[in-house]
């Protein structure tokens, strides 16, 4: 046994890297579950590539994925690494940007072969030169000692070679002290029909533990003590799994059926995945031929009676946007979950990126109002589903869910929510005519709105002496017939849009951190920003200055105090992963000067990053300010890419007058 | 009114839906007629079908409240407001899918789909033949008027090419589609061709249709009197009708007009010769229950634009398991294997999953 000390840290950050077909989000999973098991508040992001398997060793082909885990509040997966595990020299190069001077790197050294250095354009072997002075390097011959651990198994090399990540998270977990049980009887349950690769499985993972032990290659081994979190059952959740989760509950909670209505698409998969396997929950899944028929399939379910539900990522929100439409004529509910990707066009399928916001509002003919509402973490994913399933039901009306890669393959701990305790869903058909025809004959007139949310009834066919046609054509206010009169379309069109304004009757006011109630500058986000966001606020308030911060979880309508919290500070900083959408809605909106600060690089913020804004923006010497004179302005361009490796100078028209 | 029976038999396509009452008043025409006004053209091929299909529902003895007509977009989507059933005049394209959700949704509806040429064929091609091809029990009508009428006269993807119109000055050169072969090629289980002048045929049709569980595709040759007059004049005068239109009736010899059969020529394909003359063990007998489509298909590919032979009837019928139901039956399934459908506390396993811990 070797005499390594404990250290006890605060937080660690550690990415995992490797060849796409190297099972790194694999290990990654596993030794998440592994430290969640240990009572750490956690954070993860995933990061790969859109090709299944790009060429091996390949830059392209680098998969990663990052975990953020603490005995306090985690609110990012941080950073930077303070750990690298690198399978190979792509996954070295492609990372090291991203490491701090004195982070551990661990190797494999038998993936440093003069081939794969070549493909990524190493001249010299990174470990042998002075590449990587400024790092505590381990390099280990993870490939062969796995090789070698597996002698005796009946196995090809090349199959022996693949258990290389259980050797690495085995090594990982007794680096860090974490316990193998979890991660032991998942493997028995994959593998369970293939004995012998299970067999090599555990084999490994205890090899590569048992190979931190035995050597004498690491002086220390760490603990992370368990955070200290609200009392509660807790588990870790994707944003994917718990927006499907969301929606079950939501059937079960409204009890109606559920009808998914969807085409796969990156991100947003996960989300038919997981509701395909609860049909016992009173779900349908329908794999339509294609976007349009998914959200038409979920809206013919709706005009049914049934929760009408479809999934895409941006492109497909393009393409259903004609039916999304025909939902706010019809008045029929619909929740959209638009889990937003790098775009336009394909753009980067496996990113994150906000930049759906101004189509999920606007991007349809005609005035088109929806309501739009975005979750701000992963778990918050399932309160965002229940969300969109209240308004549009209660409402009459479709909501697009804006959720993106960053919630959807991220996850963190989330307290398991008590099912008595979650939101009354259920709903009322019409059962009666509400009104008489003109020879006073009972009658149904379909547009007859209800006067407190203006929501028309839901008349589902099958019901007596109810039936009546609805369509995209302009219906007349009250029977419903087809009416092209122009004091009827300008007043159906101001009802549509009265009806999604008064949504903000039933929404919580927007609520500030600002713990003393005395700052000047506030900081606004909307959806997955809120992490960084947090974090920033966090570092600069330690930092000993006064930031106030705000998210937005409710897009549309927003909270009916919004304007006034906007015009309570000096100034408002709004990031956003896009060129400043939320930005232009606000200003638009409340006629507030926001300072838009942006990025689009398919990642989430820093916090570092954001933490610098913030505390130039609380100091009053901002870097950049947008130019006053000039309110077409909206974001700082250029300016406020990270200056090591900003990929292409976005376009920037404030930067020139800043 | 007279009938004629085309010799299927009921094969569910209604099964699940709630009936009259057996005490309850008959239904008429008049109880499916909705209050609004009717505003096709003067002369519309689409009055005949609106009629008929009034004149017809009745028959099926379902609440009307059970019935929905879903449209899409061109004349003939208006169809639904002129009927007194639930209705929905979606977008261009999409009924299919909107009925598909509907009909997954609801096991208890008779869902219908009204569309036409550039509706079905055209914007909404592809939802048209993935419906065909899950099998989902609807009953899709096309109105094949062989023009763009809606917007006013361009030509359609049945227009014949070389067809002069608005937005093809020197014809047409898009080859058209023939609805029959493509309905047949993406699978149809239920495949007919009938015309809005022939009432009877068209009625039949309309039955043998609305029995069979799964989708019924049927194609109407319906005449636009305003953009492209006179498009099936060829089959609709007798007596040329008597030199064309070939009659497929289940287990009988394939006739053209009353005195001509089709017969197996010599190099396996088709021939029209006289009725007294014909080879007797070579005539050639109509089988729409195959389950091999190919004979279907070499019959519907002898219309052409000439319109030498022009094939009606119900091509295929033949029973497979419809995808709204096997879905359902998955659900039900679930639900069964686990002693009924989740309550709160299955709810409260699913959201801890299997790997929770505890913080006091």
């Amino acid at each position: 046994m070797s005499s390594t000390q404990v250290e006890q840290l605060q937080g660690v950050v550690i990415r995992f890297a490797g060849d796409s077909g190297d099972g790194m989000q694999l290990t990654g999973d596993r030794f998440t579950a592994e430290t969640a098991s240990l009572g750490n508040d956690l954070s993860t992001l995933p990061n790969f590539p859109a090709e299944i398997r790009a060429p091996q060793g390949t830059l392209p082909g680098v998969s990663s994925f990052q975990l953020h885990f603490a005995q306090d509040r985690v609110l990012t997966p941080g950073d930077r690494p303070d750990v690298l595990v690198a399978m190979n020299p792509a996954a070295l190069k492609a990372n090291l940007g991203d490491l701090p001077r004195g982070a551990t790197i661990v190797v494999d050294t038998d993936a440093f072969g003069k081939r794969n250095l070549a493909k990524v354009g190493y001249a010299s072997n990174p470990l042998e030169d002075d590449t990587l002075e400024s790092w505590h390097v381990h390099g280990l011959p993870l490939t062969s000692i796995t090789v070698e651990a597996l002698g005796d198994f009946d196995l090809t090399r090349k199959e022996k070679e693949r258990a290389k990540n259980m050797f690495a998270l085995g090594l990982l977990s007794w680096l860090y002290t974490r316990p193998l049980q979890g991660t032991r009887a998942f493997l028995k349950a994959k593998f369970a029909k293939n004995p012998e690769i299970l067999e090599a499985n555990l084999t490994a993972l205890m090899a590569g533990y048992h190979y931190g032990e035995t050597t004498e290659d690491f002086a220390h081994r760490y603990e992370v003590a368990p955070a200290t979190m609200p009392p509660g059952r807790y588990r870790n959740i994707t944003g994917n799994t718990a927006t499907a989760y969301g929606l079950a509950a939501a059937a079960q909670r409204s009890g109606l059926p559920l009808v998914l209505g969807t085409y796969p698409i990156t991100p947003a998969s996960d989300i038919l995945h997981a509701l395909s396997g609860l049909k016992r929950y009173g779900v349908t899944t329908v794999q339509a031929e294609d976007e349009i028929a998914g959200v038409g399939i979920a809206l013919g379910a709706s005009f049914g009676g049934a929760l009408g539900v479809t999934s895409t990522s941006g492109p497909g929100l393009a393409l259903k946007a004609e039916t999304i439409g025909l939902a706010v004529a019809t008045e029929l509910p619909l929740v959209v979950i638009d889990v937003q990707r790098g775009g336009p066009s394909t753009g980067l399928p496996t990113k994150t990126e906000q930049a759906d916001l101004l189509q999920a509002l606007y991007g349809r003919n005609g005035e088109s109002p929806v309501a739009v509402i975005a979750p701000a973490t992963p778990s918050g994913c399932f309160d965002a589903a229940l969300e969109a399933v209240r308004i549009a039901t209660q409402y009459r009306t479709p909501v697009i869910l804006l959720s993106d890669g960053y919630l959807a393959n991220g996850s963190e701990p989330w307290q398991i929510p008590e099912v008595a305790e979650l939101p009354d869903l259920r709903v009322e058909f019409a059962t009666e005519p509400n009104a008489t025809d003109a020879k006073g004959r009972p009658a149904f007139h379909p547009y007859v709105r209800d006067p407190e949310t203006l929501a028309r009834p839901w008349a589902v066919p099958g019901t007596k002496g109810l039936e009546h046609r609805i369509g995209g054509i302009e219906k007349a206010d009250g029977t419903g017939e087809i009416s092209y009169d122009p004091d009827n379309h300008d007043l159906m069109v101001r009802l549509r849009a009265a009806k999604i304004a008064r949504i903000a009757d039933t929404i919580p006011d927007l609520a500030v951190d600002d713990p003393d109630g005395d700052a000047e500058v506030l900081i606004l986000g909307w959806g997955s920003t809120y992490g960084p966001i947090a974090s920033a606020v966090r570092d600069v308030r330690l930092a000993g200055m006064k930031v106030a911060q705000a998210h937005l979880t409710h897009l549309n309508p927003m909270p009916s105090n919004t304007g006034d919290v906007l015009r309570r500070y000096r100034r408002v900083i709004v990031p956003e992963m896009n060129m400043g959408q939320l930005a232009l809605l606000l200003r638009g909106t409340y006629l507030v000067d926001v300072q838009s600060h942006t990025q689009v690089r398919g990642l989430p913020f820093t916090s570092s990053d954001l933490a610098d804004v913030i505390a130039a923006a609380v100091v009053g010497d901002a870097p950049k300010t947008v130019d006053p004179d000039d309110t077409g302005a909206l974001d700082d361009g250029a300016d406020d890419l990270p200056a090591d490796d900003a990929p292409v100078a976005a376009p920037n028209e404030s930067g020139a007058n800043a | 009114m007279t009938t004629i029976d085309l010799g299927f038999p009921g094969s569910g396509g209604t099964h699940g839906v709630p009936r009259l009452a057996p005490d309850a008043l008959p239904q008429t025409k008049k109880d499916f007629t909705s209050d609004q006004e009717v505003r096709w053209c003067p002369g519309c091929g689409d009055y005949a079908i609106l009629a008929a299909v009034q004149s017809f529902l009745p028959s099926l003895g379902l609440a009307r409240e059970n019935i929905v007509f879903v449209s899409g977009i061109g004349c003939a989507s208006r169809f639904p407001y002129y009927l007194d059933t639930f209705g929905m005049h979606s977008i261009h394209g999409r009924a299919p899918s909107i009925a598909t959700g509907l009909a997954v949704a609801r096991e208890d509806l008779s869902v219908w789909v009204v569309t036409g040429d550039g509706d079905a064929l055209s914007i909404g091609g592809n939802h048209l033949i993935h419906a065909l091809r899950r099998n989902v029990n609807m009953t899709i009508l096309l109105f094949n008027n062989r023009i763009y009428g809606l917007t006013k006269g361009q030509y359609s993807p049945t227009s014949a090419e070389g067809l002069v119109t608005k937005s093809s000055p020197l014809g047409s050169v898009d080859r058209p589609f023939n609805p029959i072969s493509l309905a047949l090629g993406a699978g149809g289980t239920f495949v007919a061709r009938t015309m809005d002048s022939d009432r009877a045929h068209l009625t039949a049709t309309l039955k043998a249709a609305a029995e069979h569980r799964g989708t019924s595709f049927v194609e109407i040759y319906q005449n636009c009197p305003i953009f492209n007059d006179g498009a099936f004049e060829l089959i609709k005068d007798h007596e040329q009708a008597q030199a064309r239109l070939m009659h497929l009736v289940h287990d009988q010899p394939v006739r053209v007009g009353d005195h001509h059969v089709v017969i197996r020529d010599h190099h396996d394909g088709f021939e029209v010769v006289g009725q007294r003359s014909a080879d007797a063990s070579r005539i050639v007998v109509h089988d729409a229950h195959a389950e091999d489509p190919s004979q279907a298909f070499a019959l519907s590919q002898l219309d052409g634009p000439e319109m030498t032979h022009v094939p009606m009837g119900v091509f295929r019928a033949v029973s497979r398991p419809t995808y709204d139901d096997q879905v359902r039956g998955q659900v039900a399934g679930a639900v069964a294997a686990r002693g009924g459908r989740a309550d709160d506390s299955d709810l409260g396993s699913l959201l801890a999953g299997k790997d929770t811990w505890t913080v006091s």
